[in-house]
């Protein structure tokens, strides 16, 4: 496209910028100083992926110490390390950043806009995520890697019982990594709340987008909890106070209670992107609206709510009393029936629906079963007197991971399967995927089906060995081998992924007749996204589009239609101006700071940590005079509109008629 | 060709909402900042009381002090009304004058912490004495952070105002400063309330 560019035109005078303003289009520099949401999404998957890997190598280290009684693969030592690493790899650093990664390339796509509201911020959020993560990872090289466990409780991250450097990665990485998560969730709801397309009211937003939203709030009033815990032991270990210190009367259980309360927020701040994926793949492959979507926002945002009032579920048997277990297993029990109305909408959607089996559609049926039977496994020990026999057994371990594996990452397998074509331009091969898919949800459940056996033998978790004639080796054998499939269906993927990426078939711009807006531009998405600003006139706007004989039963498909709102673009003899923020040093370089500062943390070299303190205002300082920048791009109007948005038009032209 | 451009800006700025961005950041902000409090304020309730040896908060606390630097905090947090009144109706040099009040003010305040925790300090309640030193420094220190970000962040505008004209992008700056200022001083009253004045009911 021969896109004209414009110097920005401001008349506020030019403030002296501390750096120059980088202009890189290709490059590492371009990476290290983009603003733009979708590459920022890029290096979120690439970023995830490579944590998710790592993740998966530990797991692979376990199961195969695991895979027969009385192996010595590794000391009782690494292996403590091995599963708190794995467990806060995977929970942290790759899946909760994995719906993040979705939510950076594809909210702005879904809601009709450019960016997000806050670029740099976004990209900021991106950095100390990665800072926060690198500081974790360098304990395993520096001296030996956290081994509490992922929930890390008190008093075992006490200096006396765990003298090494490991719990201070643990903290000061968390922490770090929070503060990346929380600001990118602030930066998703002022883009969700204040950036829908014109026309695009609350109640005809994607359900990707409302899902995220939801899980935006969850974050803003989740991690604040977890922070503070993570702050008061970062301070018991660095300054000698006494939070989680029993000679000094600390209560160990108070960060069982902080962490818990960011704890189970947090299973939804994973599982809620998922459910909005599922919710977009499901009505597309089912060539169906989706089924009650009213109900399915309103049970997101009730499952929302009430994650913050169930999290002593984690802690029945710490002796709260019979009162307070039975207040939260009623909410965790009442938290079921949310999540099951949307299992039936998603059932309901597929119900009658013409059904296109795509590996994306694939993973999102395995999906609701396999989330289900998590589901099931999580009413049963959301009952305290089971919940006391199965504690901190195999049944919990298979649970949360049908759950987690289960629910979120199968989803994001399908949202990869989905929108790739999207983001490439190129389709990923439907031939491996059906074998990437067998393999990986085979595999899947052949690990963690038959932990839930073990689990009921009375195997406890975060055992290194354990004896022969407990009636333990078979199940395990089993789930070693199946941790065996589900690589080989991961490595498969990830060579499909590398491949397809450069010649895999053209996708087109819609390959799978899309009813969002990103199907509507070009794949992958020109730099600024939307010429035109779309005009929304009902849910499914792309769909209802290309199938204008749908239009008459648009009432019944979802609220009536309000006509067309004002457009705010150009005339559409006119060249449609574009703003392109600019890119900037500062995100990348008060990360750099974060990065500094949390490593003199760790090593409790407050020197240091006060000039990064300093230089981190410094950059804040640099951030703020710099101002947005950019430069305005110029669309012609014969490029404004691709081919899904020059039927937009007519479609809110018609809407307006059907009314009269 | 810039001419165009003024007829054109009104195409990248749709909001669906009449709020500002960069208002609806900082609401959402204090939300989350909220919890933040809740979450130190909480840890403070939780182990009041549960002290294993001195100096206790009653031993040690000065309410007539402490009143002085909140009502110093309260008046400032008036002075910002002002202030913001002021840049709305484009009267910088009142402005000016207010401003550097709130951060005067705020100023006050913290030199009033700064006593205090020395003070305390000479009395032998460290960080590391008891759960009540912990949780004390812990919480009103947080406090006193976000207190001296807020003065920087004031001090910030009011140089901002010597540098180059004021617009009416800047009165939304002081807005959103202003609202930062309020919740920080709305937070004191939480923490006063909490940690000073219940003790002696
Ligand atoms: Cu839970």
């Amino acid at each position: 496209m021969a896109l004209g560019r414009q110097p920005v035109p401001h008349s506020a005078p030019e403030t002296r910028a501390l750096l120059k303003r980088p202009t890189w289009e290709t490059g590492l520099w371009s990476w290290l100083t983009t603003v733009d949401h979708k590459r920022l999404g890029i290096l979120y998957f690439v970023t995830t992926f490579a944590f998710f890997i790592l993740g998966s190598l530990e797991a692979a280290v376990i199961r195969v110490q695991l895979a027969a009684p009385n192996q010595q693969l590794v000391t009782p030592d690494f292996y403590n390390q091995l599963f708190t690493v794995h467990g806060v790899t995977m929970v942290f650093l790759a899946i909760m950043p994995l719906g993040t990664a979705f939510a950076n390339y594809f909210v702005p796509l879904q809601i009709g806009a450019r960016d997000l509201a806050f670029p740099r911020l976004n990209a900021f959020g991106y950095w100390a995520y990665l800072a926060g993560g690198l500081i974790f990872y360098s304990s395993f090289l520096l001296g030996g890697a956290p081994d509490a466990g992922w929930f890390a409780y008190a008093p075992m991250t006490m200096t006396e019982y765990n003298p090494g450097q490991g719990i201070d990665f643990y903290m000061v990485g968390l922490l770090i990594s929070g503060i990346g998560t929380l600001v990118t969730a602030m930066n998703l709801i002022v883009t969700i709340v204040n950036m829908r397309a014109p026309g695009m009211s609350m109640m005809r937003m994607p359900l990707f987008p409302w899902m995220m939203l939801v899980t935006a709030f969850l974050v803003i009033f989740a991690f604040p909890p977890l922070t503070i815990a993570l702050f008061e032991v970062i301070m018991d270990r660095s300054f000698g106070t006494l939070f989680f210190n029993p000679e000094g009367g600390g209560l160990p259980i108070l960060w069982q209670h902080l962490f818990w309360i960011f704890g189970h927020p947090e299973v939804y701040i994973v599982i809620l992107p998922a459910f909005g994926i599922i919710s977009e793949v499901i009505p597309t492959f089912s060539r169906k609206p989706l089924f009650g979507y009213p109900m399915v926002v309103l049970a997101g945002i009730f499952i929302g709510f009430m994650g913050f009032a169930v999290w002593s579920h984690h802690m029945f048997t710490t002796g709260m009393g019979p009162m307070a277990n039975s207040i939260f297993a009623i909410t965790s029990f009442v938290i079921a029936i949310p999540t099951g109305v949307k299992i039936f909408n998603w059932m309901a959607t597929m119900w009658a629906g013409r059904i296109w089996f795509t590996t994306a559609m694939l993973f999102a049926t395995a999906f609701l079963v396999t989330f289900t039977m998590g589901g099931i496994t999580g009413i049963m020990v959301a009952v305290p007197p089971f919940d006391a026999q199965a504690q901190d057994s195999y049944f919990v371990v298979a649970h949360f991971h049908y759950v987690m594996g289960g629910g979120a990452l199968l989803s994001f397998f399908a949202g990869i399967y989905y929108w790739f074509p999207k983001m490439t331009g190129r389709m990923l091969s439907e031939r491996i995927g059906k074998w990437v898919f067998a393999l990986v949800v085979g595999g899947f459940h052949l690990v963690f089906f038959p932990q839930h056996f073990l689990g009921l033998l009375g195997m406890p978790r975060r055992i290194q060995t354990y004896d022969t004639g407990l009636g333990w080796d078979f199940y395990n054998l089993l789930s070693s081998i199946g941790a065996g499939v589900l690589g080989l269906g991961v490595m498969l993927f990830i060579f499909s992924l590398l491949r397809d990426m450069r010649s895999g078939k053209e996708a087109g711009d819609d390959p799978w007749d899309g009813r969002t807006l990103e199907w509507s531009i070009s794949s992958p998405p020109p730099h600024h996204d939307f010429g035109d600003l779309p005009i929304v006139t009902d849910r499914d706007p792309v769909w209802l589009a290309k199938h204008p004989e749908l239009i008459e039963k648009r009432d019944e498909l979802s609220e009536s239609s309000d006509g067309a709102p004002e457009a705010p673009n150009a005339a559409d003899d006119e060249d449609e101006l574009v703003h392109i923020p600019g890119q900037s040093w500062f995100p990348f370089l008060a990360s750099v700071g974060l990065f500094v500062g949390g490593m003199a943390a760790v090593y409790h070299n407050w020197f240091l940590g006060a000039l990064s303190v300093g230089f981190i205002t410094l950059c804040v300082y640099a951030w703020a005079f710099e101002g947005v920048g950019g430069h305005y791009l110029r669309v012609r109007p014969n490029e404004r509109r691709s081919t899904g948005l020059a039927s937009i038009r007519p479609l809110s032209e018609m809407a307006g008629k059907g009314q009269s | 060709m810039s001419s165009l451009i003024p007829g054109h800006t009104t195409h990248t700025e749709h909001r669906s909402t009449p709020l500002s961005d960069r208002k609806l950041l900082m609401w959402i902000f204090l939300a989350s900042d909220c919890m933040f409090f809740a979450a130190l304020i909480g840890t403070y309730l939780v182990y009041n009381g549960r002290s294993l040896v001195g100096p206790y908060p009653t031993d040690i606390l000065d309410i007539p002090l402490t009143t002085v630097s909140t009502f110093v905090l309260l008046m400032s947090s008036f002075l910002m009304v002002l202030a913001l009144h002021a840049i709305r109706m484009n009267d910088i040099p009142k402005f000016r004058l207010w401003t550097l009040g709130v951060a005067f003010f705020g100023s006050i305040f913290l030199g009033f912490q700064v006593y205090e925790f020395s003070h305390f300090i000479y009395e032998g309640l460290t960080l590391q004495q008891n759960l009540f030193g912990s949780t004390f420094f812990t919480l009103t220190g947080t406090h006193g952070v976000h207190v001296t970000i807020g003065v920087l962040w004031l001090l910030s505008l009011l140089i901002i105002s010597y540098v180059r004209p004021m617009t009416s992008q800047d009165a939304l700056s002081v807005e959103i400063a202003g609202l930062y200022w309020h919740f920080v001083d709305i937070v004191w009253i939480v923490i006063f309330t909490a940690v000073y004045l219940v003790e002696f009911i």
